[in-house]
């Protein structure tokens, strides 16, 4: 009996939700209609619209989303932005260098007069300072130019397009096509990028935007990128051959792109399957930057708060390696015993121990990488300035580099795990501690697949 | 009435058209009607990204750009000049 009564309970409420679902199509369409409408009938009385079948717009867009302009210009804007953000912060970085390094003199006179021990002295000055002196000196100047550049363009009207342009590639991938868009924010940051991907409705899309975001190399990561494409290239440094530096980089970006197309399309057919939700993408109309606000707004908001973030992780990166390098179990220095454990590995994917773990300790930020790097070879305990690229790549030729090493160093850089900041971002956002150990895992696969895979080849053919 | 109806996704660029429905159902219509593709909005074909989809049309002053799956759930008919 009460059972019978519960099944005929059931059904009702069953039958009073589909009717409800019916009643809320047409009403929700019967709404909208009706407001448009209503919209419609105002405006025509108020609003008189001009024939835009041939405004300045459309002619742009002629051009910007040709079949034959479109793609060469996405890649020389691209480039475009790159060499002025390498030429423009070349003599800024040098002055805000000298400065930085100058005032290290100064406080190395202040510990010796207070009569500070060594130690107190090296972890202060020679690990914590210097190691915030490089963060800034190298990373303020590009990021000052780099993020009103990107700012404008966002502005502009200028991103939308790529995303138009670019979408087919991404709806292939079984992605969205807004995941361009946060992989723009990622050349300024992936952290900032991984909070963009909340413009992306649905969940899975999302989610594949948020772990394939660190494809894109970020503000921290452009240095490294830069200096050992000058090395690679042969320059003599940065400034004399910006141009063939910027293409390296552009060139990056690009196997940057089509990895994250790859490893997008592998997770919607394995860990992420399903198929594309709706895409819709509003294409504004172009308008002028407003330059002051531009201004404010990049530097603040972006340069001022991604700066303050690395500083942050780069004060105790310093002090916690210049306790390593100078710190001695035996005859060697923790750092000295660290890489030689990981050499085997890092020479069987084309890199060496020590990089690898450059690459751990700059964990915290990708920035420091390249410092903790020079001074485990320059083996003094300090993060040191090399003042030329060509003193660094005499420095790397002395330690067994070749061109491969250069190549791969570049490529792990690219692929590699994210960010101490990114990491923690991936949590907040997901709010799930299996995608972030997975935001960690899967890069660093491609990383070690990618470095293994050429570093055979280039062997195997004999090339090195 | 017989003019024929056909999908968006057919509609060539630079052509003009009235929505006369939308198929799809559930989220998918809610986000293409609150763009305001309701019943006898005219629409326009302005350009097909190089790759040849998604395609942008100008719709209510807005252009906005469809990929194929959403615009084959929107059905129209040729407009008639009159």
């Amino acid at each position: 009996m009460a059972a019978n009564q519960e099944n005929s309970f059931n059904h009702l409420v069953f039958k009073a939700q589909a009717v409800r679902k019916q009643m809320n199509t047409n009403l929700r369409d019967q709404v909208v209609k009706d407001i448009y409408q209503r919209a419609e009938e105002i405006a025509a009385k108020a609003v008189a619209l001009p024939d835009t079948r041939n405004d300045l717009d459309r002619k742009i867009d002629n051009i910007v989303t040709s079949r034959i302009w479109g793609y060469p210009l996405m890649f020389a804007l691209l480039s475009l932005v790159f060499w002025l953000t390498i030429t423009g912060a070349n003599y800024p970085s040098q002055l805000l260098s000298n400065v930085l390094f100058g005032f290290q003199e100064q406080l190395t006179g202040f510990f010796r007069w207070a009569g500070a021990p060594a130690w107190l002295h090296g972890v202060l000055v020679l690990g914590l300072y210097r190691c915030l002196a490089w963060v800034v000196s190298v990373m303020l100047p590009p990021m000052a130019i780099f993020f009103p550049l990107f700012t404008f363009l966002e502005d502009l009207g200028y991103l939308p397009r790529v995303a138009f342009n670019l979408d087919k590639l991404f709806k292939k991938a079984g992605a969205h096509g807004k995941q361009i868009l946060t992989m723009c924010m990622g050349f300024g940051c992936n952290a900032a990028g991984i909070i963009a991907c909340r413009i992306i409705e649905s969940p899975r899309e999302r989610l594949i935007a948020i772990l394939t975001n660190n494809f894109v190399p970020c503000n921290g990561r452009f240095p490294t990128l830069i200096a050992m494409a000058a090395v690679f290239m042969g320059a003599l440094a940065a400034g004399t051959n910006s141009f063939a530096a910027a293409g390296v980089v552009a060139g990056v970006v690009l196997i940057g792109i089509a990895v994250t197309l790859l490893v997008s399309r592998i997770l919607s057919k394995t860990l992420l399957k399903g198929v594309p939700s709706t895409f819709t993408l509003e294409l504004p109309p172009y308008r002028m930057p407003k330059i002051g606000t531009l201004l404010i707004r990049s530097i603040l908001d972006r340069t001022i708060f991604v700066l303050m973030r690395a500083v942050v992780v780069a004060a105790p990166a310093g002090v916690i390696t210049w306790i390593l390098a100078n710190v001695t179990i035996g005859d060697m220095s923790i750092v000295a015993r660290l890489a030689g454990w990981l050499d085997g590995f890092g020479r069987i994917i084309g890199l060496d121990g020590y990089i690898l773990l450059a690459f751990l300790l700059g964990l915290p930020a990708n920035e420091i990488v390249v410092p903790i790097l020079i001074m485990c070879y320059l083996a003094q305990g300090t993060m040191l300035e090399l003042d030329s690229i060509e003193a660094l790549r005499q420095l790397l030729l002395n330690n067994g580099w070749t061109w491969l090493t250069a190549l791969n160093m570049i490529l792990f850089s690219l692929l590699h795990f994210p960010c101490a900041t990114t990491l923690l971002t991936v949590r907040k956002e997901t709010q799930s501690t299996k995608w972030t150990v997975l935001a960690a895992l899967i890069p660093t696969g491609a990383a070690i697949a990618v470095c293994f895979l050429v570093a055979q080849i280039v062997r195997a053919l004999g090339l090195v | 009435m017989s003019i024929a109806e056909f999908e968006l996704t057919q509609l060539p660029v630079g052509g003009f058209a009235r929505v006369v429905g939308i198929k799809a159902e559930g989220l998918v219509r809610n986000r293409l009607l609150d763009l305001g593709l309701v019943p006898a909005t005219v629409v326009e074909a302005v350009r097909k990204s190089p790759a040849g989809d998604p395609i942008a049309y100008k719709i209510r002053g807005a252009l906005i750009a469809l990929r194929s799956e959403e615009s084959r759930q929107i059905t129209v008919r040729a407009l008639v000049e009159d």
